[in-house]
């Protein structure tokens, strides 16, 4: 348990630190083969609303949304900065990890904004290559997208 | 500065001065004479309460709205303000009650937008309270005038304005008809925050030219793409617009050839899931793109089997919410609720030929607050008259939007295009 607790650990601060620089191949490396990626706005996971932001029920969605930020969407030219806070562990199994986060983002002239904030809600798996996630789940707090959401929470 | 008609420098409104989206007087103009003005806002779906009781907070320009469904079936739509000293008389955005209640002093209104009850009305062991003379029954909430098309609320605070379906027209009426033709429902919402004037929103949504431009996935994935068969269909005073397309109507080698030219790139990949952009075939047309700008401020969106409405809602002369709900229809079956799902990645804040707008909106009013007097150029599918195009290379529509919103705001110079 405390191994995977510490592994854990190691999983979410890879995860934040791979978004900020922008190694978004790499980041896709920390999901399993079979996987979900969802950012909901609170509003519509309160209501049992389904629809997201970014809905991917598949890796191949995945991969997809990664191909399209590089290959053709444009958006604002910023840095990331993911805070991510102590992970809860809930269930038996230890698999099932809650997390809050904080992105800021900093434009080119250095100037930053709180841009999101939310909670992750995991659903990680053991494999051979150690630990991976399945079913991420991004409830977002800050559901009024100030101007635009393209890389990923 | 006070703007008058002088301000247009071209009678065919293929000049926008800077001016009106930076300036608060204009801004203020705008909230009376437009959003409080003889048009019909969108408020929300008739989906959303189906029940009596069932009430929604919305807004009409920056006027607070909650619309309801009363104890007779009815859909009524009020001011949220107090009669008393103003306040908020909702503050959920959704819900269901039998009444509402300001909870500043408890003034109490019916589903009728009736005031039903004042606390202490008639004072404390008779003293105080308010005078017998005063009218109860004149100080309901502010009421607005209902109509809908299909499941589409819309809601005008104008006594004068022409019916709803005067005010939409012909080809905006079938459209919304045809969008509604089945029961929808809500899958649900987004809200994005653009720091940038209302109107930019607006005129984006009637530019056809900017579509494949900027928005590059349409093209590197094939999913639109302007060699398409398609255009703009606008009402008879050119203040709406649908913009249109056909899917399967233009041949890959004439895209790329034309695409390498506009230094787009023109190496068409491909998705690894091509459900994402699967156009399936739901009507009897093949129509796979539809977006249907009501002026002022609402828009109806069908990208390929994603389907929505969109709100804009300004918050000051610098900053809007587009406010969208995500639709499908009530008989979907599971599998295609599904698809609609994937397919809602397209749209939105995130969406993969969407997402672009909050930053090209927000450069333009960047770089156009200093220099209020220059002007932006619309000139796509020509200058002068304002009439529909059967073509997709053209921005025609903005010059209808700015047509009427010069007769809104008594700007309109002589001799003006309609």
């Amino acid at each position: 348990m405390n191994a995977d607790r510490f592994a854990i650990h190691d999983l979410l601060a890879e995860y934040g630190a791979l978004l900020d620089m922008a190694q978004y191949n790499e980041w896709l490396g920390l999901f399993a083969a079979e996987c979900r990626y969802n950012v909901v706005p609170r509003e519509n996971f309160e209501q049992g609303l389904p629809v997201g932001l970014i809905f991917c029920d598949s890796r191949a969605m995945l991969e997809d949304r990664v191909m399209a930020l590089r290959e053709a969407n444009k958006y604002n030219i910023h840095n990331d900065r993911h805070v991510i806070g102590v992970p809860r562990l809930l269930g038996a199994d230890g698999l099932a990890v809650e997390a809050p986060f904080a992105i800021y983002q900093t434009d080119q002239e250095g100037a930053t904004h709180l841009f999101a904030t939310g909670l992750y809600r995991d659903r990680l798996e053991r494999g051979a290559g150690g630990l991976k996630i399945r079913d991420k789940l991004v409830l977002l707090d800050t559901f009024a997208v100030p101007t635009l959401l393209a890389t990923p929470l | 500065m006070m703007v008058t008609d002088k301000i247009w420098p071209a009678l065919d409104y293929s000049r926008v001065p800077y001016r009106l989206y930076h300036d608060a007087a204009i801004y203020e103009r705008e909230q009376q004479r437009i959003f409080q003005g003889p048009v019909w806002n969108y408020l929300g779906l008739d989906a959303e309460i189906p029940n009596p009781g069932d009430f929604r907070a919305t807004s009409v320009g920056e006027t607070p709205v909650v619309f309801n469904r009363d104890d007779n079936g009815a859909v009524r739509a009020f001011v949220n303000r107090c009669a008393h000293r103003g306040a908020l008389v909702r503050r959920e955005l959704s819900g269901n009650a039998r009444e509402h209640i300001c909870i500043y002093h408890q003034w109490c209104y019916g589903l009728d937008g009736r005031l039903n009850a004042i606390p202490f009305r008639r004072g404390i062991r008779g003293k105080g309270g308010l005078d017998p003379s005063f009218d109860i029954g004149a100080h309901g909430l502010r009421p607005l005038r209902v109509g809908a098309v299909g499941s589409a609320i819309f809601g005008t605070l104008a006594e004068d304005a022409e019916p709803l379906e005067d005010f939409l027209g012909t080809p905006i009426t079938a459209q919304l008809k045809r969008l509604f033709a089945r029961p929808v429902k809500v899958l649900g919402y987004n809200r994005q925050r653009i720091r940038a004037n209302w109107k930019l929103y607006a005129e984006n949504t009637r530019d056809n030219y900017h579509a494949s431009l900027l928005h590059e996935f349409l093209v590197t994935f094939g999913l639109d793409r302007s060699t398409q068969k398609g255009g703009v269909t606008m009402d008879g005073r050119h203040r709406h617009n649908i913009t249109w397309a056909e899917a399967d109507s233009d041949s890959d080698d004439f895209a790329r050839e034309t695409y390498a030219n506009a230094r787009v790139r023109n190496d068409f990949l491909s998705l690894q899931e091509p459900d994402l952009v699967a156009f399936r075939r739901e009507r009897d047309d093949n129509l796979n793109l539809v977006v249907t700008s009501v002026f002022p401020s609402s828009v109806f969106v069908q990208i390929s089997n994603s389907l929505a409405v969109r709100q804009i809602r300004p918050r000051g002369v610098d900053e809007f919410e587009v406010f969208q709900t995500m639709l499908g229809y009530a008989d979907d079956p599971p599998e295609m609720t599904r698809h609609r799902l994937r397919q809602a990645n397209l749209v939105g804040p995130a969406g993969l030929v969407s997402m672009e707008d909050g930053e090209a909106i927000e450069i333009v009013h960047r770089a156009t607050k200093p220099d209020p007097d220059r002007s932006s150029v619309i000139e796509l599918g020509g200058a002068g008259v304002i009439s529909d195009r059967d073509y997709r290379v053209t921005d025609v529509p903005l010059r209808g939007f700015w047509s009427y919103y010069a007769e809104l705001l008594s700007i309109e110079p002589p001799g003006a295009v309609r």
